[in-house]
């Protein structure tokens, strides 16, 4: 592939539990997961998009996801949603990755992959909120990182040019290529649906699935032996106690009411 | 397996859905992403993971407990003072010294703040280059005085610029990292890291067991900062630094910044926050809350909705998408409560509603909650706590 004149979009993507539908049990405080939908992460869709947005006719997305045999069904997604090809990383060996983990087997598969121009990776995912997983692939692949990025505002031969959130605002960066990049905010947070044409065309579209045999290495790197952090525990997160609502006719009774609680309570 | 009796306690503990009862014992499916949380569950010790057991690894030249320092319009965030009141803490129970990374141009003036807050030995890395933070000029720098000095434990702020920073060391090194801890403790002498996930449903401990430095980034405004104490006898180490700005990759062309003054401190340093949703109705009416928050000297906040609509800058938004914040007091007002703003601020202390609607989700967290307009409850709610807090002076 030449890329003086074509680009390649690397995407990658996770599978995750739609944490917008998990309930708390009342009685035992405990995640309810039955009937918790898998999802394509939100975030990463919305970086997807905004690689399909720039594209230009010849320019290629790849997304790739490690996961199990059915985050197919996120990858499937991803290619109804316009990308060309998509990988799965799908071994045994890869379950109970830290980020570390994670961000050395997606590394793996990218060198696999060959050449790129940029990399995407969504905000964060639903599920482990941590935004590590793209920073570290950057700096394995040992190229620049741009996090929490609006848009992307153009793409000019070996450059590209970002709307970059700040803590008091935006900035505007310009990066050589090629660069990895995290955030995008889309202008609605519910992520669309493609459509039924699209869905039964992205079956025909490349899919492979690649286990720990097509990215080399030794199988002490990946998943739980090659994570540095150890989960020890979870539990779930003290229930808050039930509030005081105060529903009267008129506002000002509300206000003083309020205001004798919050004092009872020493909150003010 | 033979100690499963298949009480079913793993299948419902496990978050990705992996275990079933097939049989009367339980089956782990592919699903499975070895996260632990039905090792926990089951009372019989019937479900174990193995992991790779690494030896002859000498981590004891990896002493003290250290922070990085943000400093933004030349002045050090709060956050770094909550990251050096945990430092003293986590510190004096490992037996080692509390230090502190100051890292910016211009930076040795805050040696004071940092030697009398009780920080032993403070490093420094200045250069007038390093005046804003940059991802490539500050984690070779980090990641060369760690390797120098090697760390026992390293703390960052889990802002913007941290969680850019730290993954970045963190690869660079082969290091363990955790995100955005809301607790953090020493436990057999390791640093154990607790974190909300699945959108703050559950929680996790973790620990970083072998590899150093302990790693970790830490949400603003949980920790209790460090108090001047007066003692002021902290050594200096100056680190001499080279930047080339040449060569950077990356470069900014301009700054855009919202105006933010009327909005107060930034959302995720604010003790008090009030904030607005779509019920607040128009741009203008988030003058009621604004008046409100000048009253604690607070900042005002903004559901996604409400920045959607233009009526207050991104900076502002508190959620998923936004900041995720704790403040001692969260004021949501015209905020129905999707999950993704509760994700956002549902770990704050004390959470007032005020929502027209009686059965907004935003009341289900909620400590103290009126039903009511807020055109008109926010004004009286102003004025009352004004009458208040200059009694109580």
């Amino acid at each position: 592939m030449n890329f003086d004149e074509t680009m390649r979009f690397i995407v990658c993507v996770k599978q995750v539990p739609d944490t917008t539908e998990v309930k708390i049990d009342p009685q035992t405080n405990t995640l309810i997961r039955e009937g918790v939908p898998s999802i394509l992460n939100p975030f990463d869709q919305f970086a997807l998009e905004e690689a399909i947005k720039i594209k230009q006719e010849d320019d290629e997305i790849i997304v790739i996801s490690m996961g199990p045999p059915q985050a197919k069904m996120a990858l499937l997604k991803c290619l109804a949603l316009g990308a060309d090809k998509a990988i799965l990383l799908s071994d045994k060996a890869f379950a109970g990755a830290d980020t570390w983990a994670t961000s050395y087997t997606l590394t793996q598969c990218i060198k696999k992959i060959g050449g790129f121009n940029i990399i995407f990776c969504g905000l964060q995912a639903i599920d482990g909120d941590t935004a590590q997983v793209g920073p570290e692939i950057a700096a394995q692949l040992d190229i620049p990182q741009i996090t929490y990025v609006e848009n992307i505002e153009k793409v000019e031969g070996k450059k590209l040019e970002a709307k970059v959130q700040t803590d008091d605002g935006y900035k505007i960066v310009e990066a050589k290529l090629p660069v990895l990049i995290t955030g995008i905010t889309p202008s609605s947070f519910e992520p669309t649906n493609p459509p039924m044409m699209s869905i039964m065309k992205a079956n025909k579209k490349p899919f492979s699935t690649w286990t720990i045999d097509d990215i080399g290495g030794s199988s002490d790197n990946y998943g739980l032996n090659g994570s540095l952090t150890e989960v020890i525990k979870v539990y779930s997160p003290p229930a808050r106690q039930q509030g005081v609502i105060i529903d009267v006719e008129e506002p000002e009774a509300a206000v003083q009411k309020l205001i004798e609680l919050l004092s009872k309570d020493k909150v003010i | 397996m033979e100690k499963c009796t298949g009480c079913g306690l793993c299948e419902k503990a496990c978050p990705f859905g992996a275990i079933k009862i097939v049989d009367k014992i339980a089956v782990i499916g592919d699903e499975c992403t070895l996260c632990g949380a039905c090792v926990d569950q089951c009372n019989l010790d019937a479900i174990s993971i193995q992991r790779k057991k690494y030896i002859d690894v000498d981590l004891s030249q990896y002493q003290n407990v250290w922070i990085v320092v943000e400093i933004k319009d030349g002045k050090v965030r709060n956050v770094s003072f909550e990251l050096l009141g945990k430092a003293l803490e986590l510190a004096d129970e490992l037996k080692q010294d509390p230090c502190t990374l100051l890292i910016g141009s211009n930076v040795k003036r805050f040696i004071q703040d940092f030697s009398n807050r009780g920080a032993k030995k403070i490093y420094i890395a200045e250069h007038e280059a390093l005046k804003d933070y940059h991802t490539e000029t500050y984690s070779s720098i980090i990641t060369g005085i760690i390797s120098k000095y090697k760390p026992n434990i390293v703390l960052y702020p889990a802002t913007i610029s941290g969680r850019d920073l730290a993954p970045r060391v963190a690869a660079t090194l082969e290091l363990g990292l955790t995100a955005d801890c809301t607790g953090l403790s020493i436990q057999n002498g390791l640093l154990l890291q607790t974190r909300p996930a699945f959108g703050g449903n559950i929680m996790a401990d973790i620990i970083c067991p072998i590899t150093r430095p302990q790693m970790a980034t830490v949400r603003p405004n949980v920790m209790e900062m460090a108090s001047i104490k007066g003692n002021d006898n902290a050594e200096i180490i100056d680190i001499p630094v080279k930047v080339d700005l040449q060569n950077l990759k990356i470069k900014t062309k301009e700054i855009i910044n919202a105006p933010t003054s009327v909005c107060g401190p930034p959302v995720c340093e604010a003790d008090i926050i009030v904030s607005g949703g779509r019920g607040v109705g128009c741009k203008e009416n988030f003058k009621f809350l604004e008046d409100l928050a000048n009253v604690f000297k607070g900042a005002v906040g903004a559901s996604r909705a409400a920045v959607d609509l233009g009526w207050i800058p991104k900076s502002q938004q508190v959620g998923q998408s936004g900041t995720t914040v704790s403040p001692k007091i969260y004021i949501a007002c015209g905020i129905s409560g999707t999950i993704q703003h509760l994700v956002g601020m549902k770990s704050s202390d004390v959470i007032i509603a005020i929502n027209k609607d009686p059965n907004a989700p935003i009341f289900d967290v909620a400590n103290y909650g009126i039903v009511g307009d807020l055109k008109t409850v926010v004004p009286l709610l102003t004025e009352a706590l004004r009458k208040r807090l200059q009694n109580n002076n």
